[in-house]
């Protein structure tokens, strides 16, 4: 991750097994009663879904263990959870707020 | 992001909480760049606040709803409790950001700072080339060090910006800023023109650029945000003397963010101190909370009131809140008008015409940010 010289875009697919990197702090805001991510000069506050999608990226599920999950929790069809998962996290890593 | 909370109490049910603390360490600074966002009158070593009021100002702050910490300077890593002051952000949990001209900087001592809990370094940096950003910073070796410093930062696996100010003497090499950016690993690079108050406005001269360098800039940074997309994320801050809308400075006064300075004055932004006729509340005396909600200063330009024409019924007031009140005081006389930036005050052509003149002359030398005696001319 830390190699010297220029680096490339990360593509997620299926198969990636999103973390939130050690900077990255994911925490409930207790004077906002929200959750917030604390990133470097950033505040973002994620919504109810991405929270979920968070909490699940540990560096070992892939992206498709976490739709999978998803789609049981919320009895939602697994295909279209995955389409948004992979979206979602492309869009987080894009942010530096996971890396895969 | 739009994080909003309000603090309930009786005498201010509608002051939103704090988001971020600007926590200037130290007026103290080996480098001497013309731009410093300090006050003229720099505060001296003796007036500094103790290890243990530090300590206690950012648990202060976690208690009122601050997330960010940004600590800075002058330099803050001339200050040798900065690790304690490090740990107390992480134990009150605290996200915190240095912000440093890193020349002072040894690996052992980063990674001191890593390990008693820092999030994130930001490194300024003059020029990419090293001639001129030694020159920009007066600071022989500044350039070289900084670059070897960025490497321990990220072989420390900590996260890192790189703050590069722009003006007409470095612009040219905006591409190369870039470059430098993306070869050292950060992950962020901010682009920030040269803001035109205290010692930048002194050197405003020697540093405004064209507005053909400005659209070039904008336009740079567009491209490459497009190129860069998930490898470097590029914040750009535009000039305001061409713009036609200001800056909604600070978030708006009082509404996101506190400054507390050197010897323990608490001030709404890094410059308030311009403004002759506010008083600022210490640390020392008050806890921040009381500061924050009801202390002269920060009550003083805070909503909607003291606003006059063509604030005050104009449909941005709420986005942009009427900009900056220092640079409206410095070019208007008064800090009650809209800020010159905008084209609707009355002072805006005079504002941009005074941007076109200097940059179009010849630049003169910098008057380099040091110690001295207020000047009340200035």
């Amino acid at each position: 991750m830390s190699e010297a010289g220029k680096s490339a875009r990360v593509l997620i697919g299926p198969g990636s097994t999103p973390v939130l990197p050690r900077h990255i702090k994911l925490r409930h805001d207790q004077a906002r009663d929200r959750w917030t991510i604390l990133a470097p000069e950033r505040v973002f506050s994620p919504d109810a879904i991405a929270v979920a999608v968070l909490h699940l990226c540990d560096g070992a599920r892939t992206a498709d263990a976490i739709a999978e999950e998803l789609a049981r929790s919320y009895n939602a069809p697994k295909a279209q959870i995955l389409a948004d998962v992979m979206a979602m996290l492309q869009d987080l890593s894009d942010k530096g707020v996971v890396q895969a | 992001m739009s994080v909003q909370a309000h603090i309930g109490t009786d005498q201010s049910a509608r002051v939103p909480a704090p988001i971020g603390l600007l926590a200037e360490l130290t007026h103290r600074c080996p480098l001497q760049c013309p731009y410093c966002s300090n006050p003229l009158a720099l505060e001296s070593v003796a007036g500094e606040l103790s290890t243990e009021i530090w300590c206690d100002v950012l648990a202060q702050a976690a208690a009122l709803g601050v997330l960010q910490l940004h600590l800075s300077g002058g330099e803050p890593t001339v200050r040798r409790d900065l690790e304690q002051i490090v740990a107390a952000a992480a134990k009150a949990g605290l996200y915190s950001n240095l912000i440093t001209a890193a020349v002072l900087l040894t690996r052992d001592r980063l990674q001191t700072l890593a390990e008693a809990g820092l999030d994130h370094v930001q490194i300024s940096i003059q020029d990419a080339q090293p001639g001129n950003a030694d020159r920009i910073a007066h600071y022989q070796g500044a350039y070289a060090k900084k670059m070897e410093v960025a490497g321990w930062v990220r072989d420390l696996g900590l996260p890192l910006t790189i703050n590069a100010p722009v003006h007409r003497q470095n612009i040219e090499r905006l591409p190369a800023i870039i470059e430098l950016a993306e070869r050292v690993g950060a992950r962020r690079l901010e682009v920030a023109h040269v803001q035109y108050y205290g010692w930048a406005l002194q050197n405003r001269r020697a540093l405004m650029p064209t507005r053909e360098q400005v659209v070039r800039s904008a336009d740079l940074v567009a491209e490459a945000r497009e190129r860069l997309k998930g490898i470097l994320s590029i914040d750009f801050v535009a000039p305001d003397y061409y713009a036609a809308r200001p800056k909604p400075c600070m978030g708006g006064w009082g509404r996101g963010i506190i400054n507390v300075t050197p010897s323990g004055k608490v001030l709404p932004c890094h410059a308030a101190e311009s403004i002759p006729d506010l008083t600022f509340a210490n640390v020392r005396e008050r806890s921040l909370r009381e500061i924050w909600l009801a202390s002269d200063a920060f009550q003083k330009f805070r909503g909607l009131e003291w606003m006059r024409e063509p604030c005050r019924s104009c449909e941005l007031r709420e986005v942009d809140w009427g900009g900056c009140r220092c640079q409206a005081l410095a070019f208007t006389g008064a800090a009650e008008n809209a800020d010159p930036a905008c084209a609707k005050s009355a002072h805006h052509a005079a504002f941009t015409r005074v941007a076109e003149d200097e940059s179009a002359a010849p630049a003169p030398d910098f008057i380099y940010r040091r110690p001295q005696k207020p000047n009340p001319a200035a």
